[in-house]
C-alpha cells in the first residue's frame, strides 16, 4: 500500500499508484479538483503526495496525451480571433500549472516535432527555457551560453528610461537616457514585455576593424561627433532630503539660512544659493560640498557648565550638501511634511553626462568594454558613400568568445536599417541568415555585410574590407565620473592619524600589502618609506628608561614623566601606528623600552 | 691562458668551456675573448647585495599560484594511481606536513632485471601489501561446528605467487589462539577459535579478513610502468625503508614523494632535491614557469638546518629573529607576550619591523649608509652637540 498525504498530513493510502495518479491528474484536468492542487509521487519512499498549499512556484505547460498536444491549430485560430482565451484553455484541461514536485514525475517535450509517446507535457514556447533578460538576447541560439548569461547581466545594467514619471518620483541613484531607441533587431519578447516603452540603449553603425591601438583589450572607438549629437548622453539624478526634527526638550530643527555664529559655519560662499527660507531655488548650478538645504540644530548635549554660559544657546549647523566629488543643477524641489508631522525638504539634482574615455557600453551579447578614445569625425574611417560609424568595435573580442549572435546582429541590423524594418530574432525562431544575406544583396550591398573603408587620417583605401553593420549598444551605469578619486592631503583618522578611507570622503589611496612587496622587491626602500610617511610623528624619547618624554615646546624644554628633567631626551621620528602600538602595549602592562642607536654612527 | 681566469671564473664553468672547446682549435685571441665574455657574464648572474631575493622568491611563487585552478582539477593521473597535485600538494610541501595526502614511491628495478616483465611482475608483487581477504573467495561461518571456513581464490593465489602454506604460516603469526588448517588438497582455510561462543566466531571472521599476508605494508597499489626502455613499479602508499631492503630494487634511483622519508632513509641533501624535484612537478603540471632557483632556495632554507622545517609559525617563520616580524604573521599576542617575559631586544634588522616603525627597510636603496669623515672643526661641533644632548 501507498501513503498518501495532503498537504503533508497523512489521509490515508492506496494500492495502485498509477491508475490514483491518473484519476487525480483527470479529475483536476475535468475541473472537479481545484486546478490549483498538484500531485508527486516519490518512488523511493513509495509515498504521494497531494499540495494545494500557497507559495509553490508553479508554471504552465501544455498537457500532452497519447503523444499528440492537446492544443491544436484549431484552438490557435479561436485565440488569434480572440474567441478564446487563456483560462479557456486552462478550465479545458490544455494547458495546467505544474509545480517543483509535479515536475519530478512528467516528461516535457521542448518542441511540439520532438513529442514521443512517452512525454507527457510540452512547453508552450522553447523561449520559456530562457528567463525574461536573457530572451532579450537577438540570436541567442547563436551563442555559448555562458556569453547568454553575461550578456543578460549587462543588460540589467545599461542605462534607459526605466520609467515614464521618474521626473515625479525621489528613487535614488536614478540614471535616464536621452533618446532612448526600439532595438531593430529584437525579440518577440521585447513586444511582449513592452520593451520599445521604456528602451534602454541606441541603434548605432558599429565598424568591426582596429584603430591605432586604441581599441584593443575590448575598448571601443566613439565618434566625436556622434557624441555631440547626444549618443549615449544621460543624466544622473540625486535627490537630498532634510527634515525638520524635534528633541526632547521642546527643541527643535530649523530650516533657514544659518547665522554666522551657529557652530561649524561654512563659508558665506556655499550658502550662497539659499533663498530666505533656507532652501536652494530651483536650476541653481550647485559644485561640491554647497549648501542645499541650510537647517540649523539645537546643541547637543546641555553640559552643566554651558548651561550658564553663552554657549548654551549656540546651535550646531546640520545643512546638507551636495555630496563629495558631484556636482549638477537642482532639478525639482518638494516641500512636504512625513509622517511625524515634521517639516521634510527633498531637493532633487541633476547632473548630464556626456560620455567620455572610460565609461563602459556593452552589446546584448557580453561584450562589453569602455571607451579607449573618442576620435574626431575627420579622423574616423568613412565608407563609399561616406558613412561613418559611430563606433569602431575590436575583431579580436570576437573568435575567441564564439559570440556569433553578434555578428549576426549586426548583419540584421544592416538589413533593418536599410530596408526600414525591424528584424526578428527571437531564440529558436528568429529569421534566417541566408535569408538576410539576400536580402542585403538585393539592397545594393556585399552579401556578407562587408565593404571598402577609407582612411579618414589618409584618405587612403583600406586593403582590407571592413565588416560595417547596425547594432544595439547599451550605456552602462558605470561611469568614470562616479569613479574618478585622486588626493593629495586631507582628512585623517583620529585613532591612528593615518588618512581615511573611501572616496565619498575624500580618503587616500592605500597602498597594500602587495604593493609594499613589489617597493622591496625592487629595493626601492626609500620610495616605500615616502609612502608610508602619511602618519609619520616626532616624538621624544628618554633615553634612561626607554619611554616617551614630553616637550614643552612653549618653555623650550624636554622632560620625563618618569625620570624628570636631568635625562637626555632624543627626538626621533616614527610612525604614529607604531606609537599606538606601544602605548597599547604599556596600557596592557608591556613595557616597551626603546634603545636608541644612530643607524650610521658606531 | 686559463690559469689567468682561475680566480675570476668558478671551477665548474671553467670546465665545461674546456670540456666545450675542446675540438675547437681556438686561437688565443679568440679564447680571450670568449673567456672575457663568459667572466662579464658570470658577474652580471650574480646577485647585487641589498637585492630582495626572499620576496622576489614569494612573488615569484605566488603570482603563478593564484592561477592554479580550482582544487577540483587538482587530482590527476589514472584511476588506478592518484596523486595531489596543484595548490594543495604545494601547500603540503612548503609546509612540510609530516604525512602526504597521497603518498607514492617510484620503485626502479637494477639494471639487469628492470627490462624483465616477468622479475618486474615478480617484484612488484612482493612489494604489494597482501591482505587475507585478497586471497580468498569466499568466508563463510559454519554455526555447527563455529569455524569459519574460507575458500582460497586460486586465481589471485597464481598471479601473487603465494604458496598455500605461506598463507597459513602468516594467518599462525596474525591470528594467535586460532587453529588453521588447510582443507580440501589446499582449495580452502578452516579457521577454529578457541571460545565456544558464536559472537567470537563472527568477530574471528572479520579479524582474519585483514590479516598480513605478504608484501610491504602500507603499499596499497603497485602500477608497473614502461619509463624509457626499463620498467618502473609506481606505488600508491609508500614505505621507503622496507622497498630497498629487496634485492631487485636499485636504491640509488628508488624515491617516495615524503621528503621525511627520504630524509630518514637517505639523508638531509637527498631530502632538499626531493623538494625541489616534488616543487617542480607540481608547477610543471600546470604549466607553469617558476625559475628552479627560486625553488632551491626555498628548499635550501627548509633544509638549512639539517632538519626539515616547513614555512610555518612552528618552522621557519616561527624561528625569525625580530619579535615584531614574528607577531605580524601569526598569532601576534601570544609572540608579544613570550618576548616581554624573557626581554626580547629588537634590532631592526629586517623589513617587515621597519615597515612598522616607518623607518627605511635594509634593502636595496635603504642598505648603504652615508659616512661622512669629519674632521677639524666640524668634528668639534659635533661632539659639543652630542654632548649637550
Amino acid at each position: 500500500m501507498i501513503d498518501v498525504f495532503l498537504n503533508e498530513k497523512y489521509i490515508g493510502e492506496v494500492a495502485n499508484a498509477k491508475t490514483f495518479m491518473e484519476n487525480v491528474k483527470a479529475e483536476r484536468r475535468g475541473g472537479k479538483l481545484p486546478a490549483t492542487m498538484n500531485i508527486y509521487y516519490d518512488e523511493k519512499s513509495n509515498e504521494i503526495y497531494l499540495d494545494s498549499s500557497k507559495g509553490r512556484a508553479r508554471r504552465p505547460l501544455i498537457v500532452v496525451e497519447n503523444g499528440k498536444s492537446l492544443l491544436t491549430d484549431d484552438h490557435y485560430e479561436k485565440l488569434k480571433k480572440n474567441e478564446l482565451k487563456w483560462s479557456d484553455l486552462l478550465k479545458q484541461g490544455i494547458i495546467e500549472y505544474i509545480d517543483a514536485a509535479e515536475e519530478e514525475n512528467i516528461y516535457v517535450a521542448l518542441k511540439e516535432e520532438d513529442i514521443t509517446k512517452e512525454h507527457t507535457h510540452l512547453e508552450i514556447d522553447p523561449i520559456v527555457i530562457l528567463g525574461l533578460t536573457t530572451s532579450l538576447v537577438p540570436f541567442s541560439n547563436f551563442v555559448q551560453s555562458s556569453r547568454l548569461n553575461r550578456g543578460q547581466k549587462t543588460q540589467k545594467q545599461s542605462l534607459g528610461l526605466y520609467l515614464a514619471n521618474y521626473h515625479l518620483r525621489i528613487d535614488t541613484d536614478v540614471n535616464i537616457l536621452h533618446y532612448p531607441q526600439a532595438p531593430i533587431v529584437r525579440s518577440f519578447m521585447h513586444d511582449v514585455s513592452k520593451y520599445n516603452e521604456h528602451p534602454s540603449g541606441q541603434n548605432v553603425v558599429v565598424a568591426l576593424m582596429s584603430y591605432h591601438g586604441y581599441n584593443m583589450q575590448d575598448s571601443l572607438i566613439i565618434n566625436k561627433a556622434s557624441i555631440e549629437r547626444g549618443l549615449a548622453r544621460s543624466t544622473f539624478f540625486r535627490p537630498y532630503s532634510s527634515e525638520e526634527l524635534r528633541y526632547q526638550g521642546g527643541l527643535v530643527d530649523e530650516i533657514g539660512v544659518p547665522d554666522k555664529d551657529v557652530k561649524g559655519y561654512r563659508s558665506e560662499e556655499d550658502y550662497r544659493h539659499l533663498e530666505d527660507d533656507g532652501i536652494i531655488y530651483p536650476e541653481a548650478k550647485v559644485d561640491m560640498e554647497q549648501v542645499l538645504i541650510g537647517k540649523t540644530s539645537p546643541p547637543r548635549f546641555l553640559g552643566d557648565m554651558e548651561e550658564f554660559t553663552l554657549a548654551a544657546n549656540t546651535r550646531r549647523e546640520a545643512s546638507t550638501t551636495i555630496r563629495h566629488g558631484e556636482r549638477g543643477v537642482v532639478d525639482n524641489i518638494i516641500i512636504t511634511e512625513n509622517e511625524e508631522g515634521n517639516k521634510l525638504v527633498v531637493v532633487k539634482v541633476r547632473d548630464q553626462r556626456i560620455p567620455e574615455v572610460g565609461d563602459k557600453f556593452a552589446t546584448r551579447h557580453g561584450q562589453k568594454g569602455v571607451i579607449g578614445a573618442i576620435v574626431p569625425s575627420t579622423d574616423m574611417p568613412f565608407t563609399a558613400s561616406g558613412l561613418i560609424p559611430d563606433i569602431i568595435f575590436s575583431p579580436h573580442s570576437v573568435p575567441s568568445r564564439m559570440s556569433i549572435s553578434h555578428l549576426m546582429e549586426l548583419l540584421g541590423g544592416k538589413v533593418g536599417a536599410l530596408s526600414g524594418r525591424t528584424i526578428d530574432a527571437t531564440t529558436f525562431a528568429g529569421e534566417k541568415e541566408e535569408d538576410l544575406r539576400k536580402e542585403l544583396l538585393s539592397l545594393g550591398f556585399k552579401e556578407n555585410g562587408t565593404e571598402k573603408l577609407y582612411n579618414g587620417i589618409t584618405g587612403e583605401e583600406y586593403e582590407a574590407t571592413i565588416f560595417v553593420g547596425n547594432q544595439y549598444y547599451m550605456k552602462l551605469k558605470y561611469m568614470v565620473a562616479n569613479k574618478l578619486h585622486a588626493r593629495a592631503s586631507g582628512r585623517i583618522q583620529l585613532l591612528t592619524r593615518q588618512p581615511i578611507e573611501g572616496r565619498a570622503k575624500g580618503g587616500g589611496m592605500r597602498l597594500g600589502e602587495m604593493e609594499k612587496d613589489c617597493f622591496v622587491a625592487h629595493g626601492a626602500s626609500l620610495l616605500l618609506k615616502e609612502r608610508f610617511d602619511s602618519d609619520k610623528t616626532r616624538l621624544h624619547v628618554c633615553e634612561s628608561c626607554g619611554l616617551f618624554a614630553v616637550s614643552d615646546d612653549y618653555k623650550g624644554k624636554k622632560f620625563c614623566q618618569r625620570c624628570g628633567n636631568n635625562v637626555e631626551i632624543t627626538t626621533i621620528e616614527l610612525s604614529y601606528a607604531f606609537k599606538l602600538l606601544l602605548d597599547e602595549l604599556k596600557s596592557l602592562g608591556f613595557y616597551p623600552k626603546l634603545k636608541l642607536k644612530s643607524k650610521y654612527l658606531d | 691562458m686559463i690559469e689567468n681566469y682561475k680566480e675570476k671564473i668558478p671551477a665548474p664553468l671553467l670546465d665545461k668551456y674546456l670540456k666545450l672547446t675542446k675540438d675547437m682549435k681556438l686561437t688565443k685571441d679568440q679564447e680571450k675573448k670568449i673567456l672575457d665574455k663568459l667572466e662579464k657574464e658570470y658577474n652580471n648572474a650574480k646577485i647585487a647585495p641589498g637585492e630582495s631575493i626572499g620576496v622576489i622568491t614569494a612573488e615569484s611563487f605566488g603570482e603563478p599560484g593564484t592561477q592554479m585552478t580550482l582544487n577540483v582539477f587538482h587530482f590527476a593521473g589514472v584511476a588506478e594511481v592518484q596523486v595531489t597535485l596543484g595548490l594543495p600538494r604545494l601547500i603540503e610541501l612548503f609546509d612540510a606536513r609530516k604525512t602526504v595526502s597521497t603518498p607514492a614511491m617510484e620503485v626502479f628495478l637494477d639494471k639487469k632485471y628492470s627490462d624483465n616483465q616477468a622479475t618486474v611482475k615478480k617484484v612488484a608483487a612482493l612489494i604489494k601489501e597482501t591482505k587475507f581477504r585478497e586471497v580468498v573467495s569466499s568466508f563463510s561461518i559454519n554455526v555447527l561446528n563455529l569455524q569459519v571456513e574460507c575458500e582460497l581464490n586460486k586465481k589471485n593465489i597464481r598471479d601473487l605467487k603465494i604458496k598455500e602454506d605461506e598463507i597459513v604460516e602468516a594467518l599462525n603469526k596474525g591470528l594467535k589462539g586460532v587453529n588453521v588448517k588447510l582443507v580440501n588438497k589446499g582449495d580452502s582455510i578452516v579457521l577454529k577459535p578457541n571460545s565456544e561462543e558464536l559472537k567470537d566466531v563472527y568477530k574471528l571472521k572479520e579479524k582474519a579478513k585483514d590479516v598480513f599476508v605478504r608484501g610491504i605494508p602500507g603499499v596499497t597499489q603497485v602500477l608497473p610502468v614502461m619509463q624509457g626502455n626499463e620498467f618502473v613499479i609506481l606505488t600508491a602508499g609508500s614505505n621507503l625503508k622496507e622497498v630497498i631492503k629487496i634485492p631487485e630494487v636499485d636504491e640509488t634511483r628508488t624515491k617516495s614523494n615524503n621528503m621525511f622519508e627520504m630524509h630518514d632513509v637517505f639523508g638531509i641533501e637527498v631530502a632538499r632535491n626531493n623538494i625541489i624535484e616534488e616543487a617542480q612537478k607540481v608547477i610543471q603540471n600546470q604549466g607553469l614557469d617558476v625559475d628552479i632557483r627560486h625553488i632551491m632556495f626555498i628548499a635550501d632554507i627548509m633544509c638549512a638546518t639539517g632538519e626539515i622545517k616547513g614555512i610555518t609559525r612552528s618552522g621557519i617563520t616561527g624561528e625569525k629573529e625580530s619579535v615584531l616580524a614574528r607577531a605580524s604573521f601569526e598569532t601576534p599576542i601570544k609572540h608579544i607576550i613570550d618576548a616581554s617575559l624573557v626581554g626580547e631586544i629588537d634590532t631592526l634588522n629586517s623589513v617587515i619591523e621597519n615597515v612598522i616603525l616607518n623607518q627605511p627597510v635594509p634593502l636595496g636603496t635603504g642598505l648603504p649608509g652615508l659616512v661622512v669623515k669629519m674632521a677639524g672643526e666640524v668634528e668639534n661641533e659635533k661632539s659639543t652637540r652630542s654632548n649637550k644632548k
